[in-house]
């Protein structure tokens, strides 16, 4: 038996892992290409930031994105009255949790893929008259794709097993912030194994498939350019 | 015409180096450098393209300024009009050798033409619709060449373009590029090792070393291959002769002839480079 608030919780699941995908691909692209080719001497410190989720508890990111959009705090003053943005318990709360707890699963696959395409590509279609974002758009990212798929599986599946960022900031709020593996805690909570069970088979699942699609997909894409 | 005087901070096995090179290219002219490795002959052909920036000096090409240090000018790769061929091919692998050319070739009025026109003069018509990864290296370098031309550049940079094919390939290549020079008449600079290449292909030759300029003149002749008369001490499994040459040694050779034979040995001083 499913529960009762299974297909909304799956659906507000998978709204949060696609989002999370589609703007963790926006936004770590170009940080991924900066730490790839960039020879700042703060890079080690940007490369830092970036992968402090990974070692991180959920908790520790969870509590600090909880402290920087209340209004106790002179962050969360500043996107509360200047943006307008109330995130605390909201989607585009978790959004942004999720967006900060993801960062790493996007940006290293994309930095080890710019870092794998011969340099002398770029500099080969820079001496053919085209521009970065040309070069870009035509030649570096068609010779990392299995580095994208790579990003954007990860990053969604990771996305769907997030529980302490929800937790923290999102709380458990049905529709709104209750994804499914929180759901499964609080089923487990009120010893309802079954419905427990139902979102964490599914979970189990979706994350299984997805990866099988993409190490199938990252195979048959090395066989055909090799 | 182009004119120029770069300096750039080398680092040689020898240590800091400066590349200091002043030249002038008739319009036309084909042009090789040549010179032991860390001469700073890829450096200054990437200065030429605007892939790296020189410390100071100055760069025109047909009266443009591509680089002046003193009025702190200087011109991306993408707006130099030129066509470089780099030693390890550098084709988009996600592109076919039809893509490839349209890519370079995309930005002029009758594309499709020059592209046509590329494939059939570099004898490429069959590989068009082939991906890079499946061609060799001498096709390779032959798509290379073409895409470089696609652009219609007024200069052509080749960086060691035949150094890494055996040499009926390298012959074959060689073809291609007083083909190619002779029908575009392109300013060219070919980055060689091989003297009988230079002298087959070049005007002039400059020979670098350690940053600096040793010589620059006329391509010399490579020596007339040498011949040798041998005797035959024995024949050896798999068609191999052992072979007495007059000054006492022994050599192995391949071929047929009878133990006790006199055979003319032909050393090629050029191709043995």
């Amino acid at each position: 038996m499913l529960p009762p608030d299974y297909w909304q919780t799956l659906r507000l699941t998978l709204a949060l892992a696609s989002c999370t995908t589609a703007l963790l691909l926006l936004l770590g692209l170009p940080l991924a290409y900066a730490l790839a080719h960039g020879r700042s001497r703060l890079k080690p410190l940007l490369e830092a930031v970036v992968s402090l989720p990974l070692v991180l508890p959920p908790t520790v990111i969870g509590f600090y994105l909880l402290l920087a959009f209340s209004d106790s705090t002179a962050v969360g003053q500043f996107l509360i009255n200047n943006l307008g943005l109330s995130l605390n318990f909201t989607f585009s709360g978790i959004l942004a949790g999720s967006l900060v707890y993801s960062l790493p699963f996007m940006v290293q696959p994309l930095q080890a893929g710019f870092k794998q395409v011969p340099h002398s590509l770029t500099e080969a279609a820079y001496t053919l008259g085209k521009s970065r974002l040309t070069t870009l758009w035509r030649v570096l990212l068609p010779n990392m794709k299995p580095a994208l798929l790579n990003g954007a599986v990860l990053t969604f599946a990771h996305t769907l097993g997030e529980f302490g960022v929800v937790l923290m900031i999102g709380g458990s709020l049905p529709g709104r912030t209750r994804v499914a593996s929180i759901a499964i805690y609080d089923e487990v909570q009120s010893l309802h194994y079954d419905q427990a069970n139902a979102y964490a088979f599914t979970l189990l699942a979706v994350a299984f498939v997805i990866l099988v699609a993409l190490y199938w997909f990252t195979k048959r894409d090395a066989a055909r350019l090799s | 015409m182009i004119d120029f005087h770069l300096t750039k901070a080398l680092h040689t096995t020898a240590g800091p180096r400066t590349l200091d090179v002043a030249l002038t290219l008739a319009p036309g002219e084909l042009v090789a450098l040549s010179g032991p490795s860390g001469a700073g002959k890829t450096t200054l052909l990437r200065l030429l393209a605007g892939l790296s920036k020189p410390d100071s000096g100055f760069l025109t090409f047909d009266g443009q300024p591509w680089y002046d240090r003193a009025r702190r000018q200087w011109l991306p790769p993408q707006q130099r009009p030129l066509g470089f061929v780099f030693q390890e091919y550098a084709l988009f692998p996600n592109m076919t050798v039809r893509q490839n050319l349209a890519f370079a070739a995309e930005s002029q009025p009758d594309a499709r033409r020059i592209v046509d026109e590329l494939l059939e003069l570099l004898e490429l018509i069959e590989l068009a619709e082939r991906r890079p990864a499946v061609l060799s290296g001498g096709q390779q370098q032959r798509v290379a060449l073409a895409r470089a031309l696609a652009r219609r550049p007024r200069l052509l940079l080749l960086d060691e373009p035949l150094s890494a094919l055996d040499l009926p390939t390298r012959l074959r290549l060689q073809d291609a590029l007083a083909e190619v020079h002779g029908q575009f008449k392109l300013t060219t600079i070919l980055i060689s090792h091989d003297p009988a290449e230079i002298a087959r292909l070049a005007d002039r030759v400059v020979e670098l070393d350690l940053g600096q300029v040793r010589r620059v003149g006329p391509p010399v002749a490579p020596a007339a291959p040498a011949t040798v008369v041998g005797r035959v001490l024995a024949a050896l499994p798999g068609g191999r002769l052992r072979v007495q040459l007059p000054g006492g040694a022994a050599v192995e050779v391949s071929g047929m002839a009878g133990v006790g034979e006199e055979i003319a040995l032909t050393v090629d001083v050029a191709r043995t480079l």
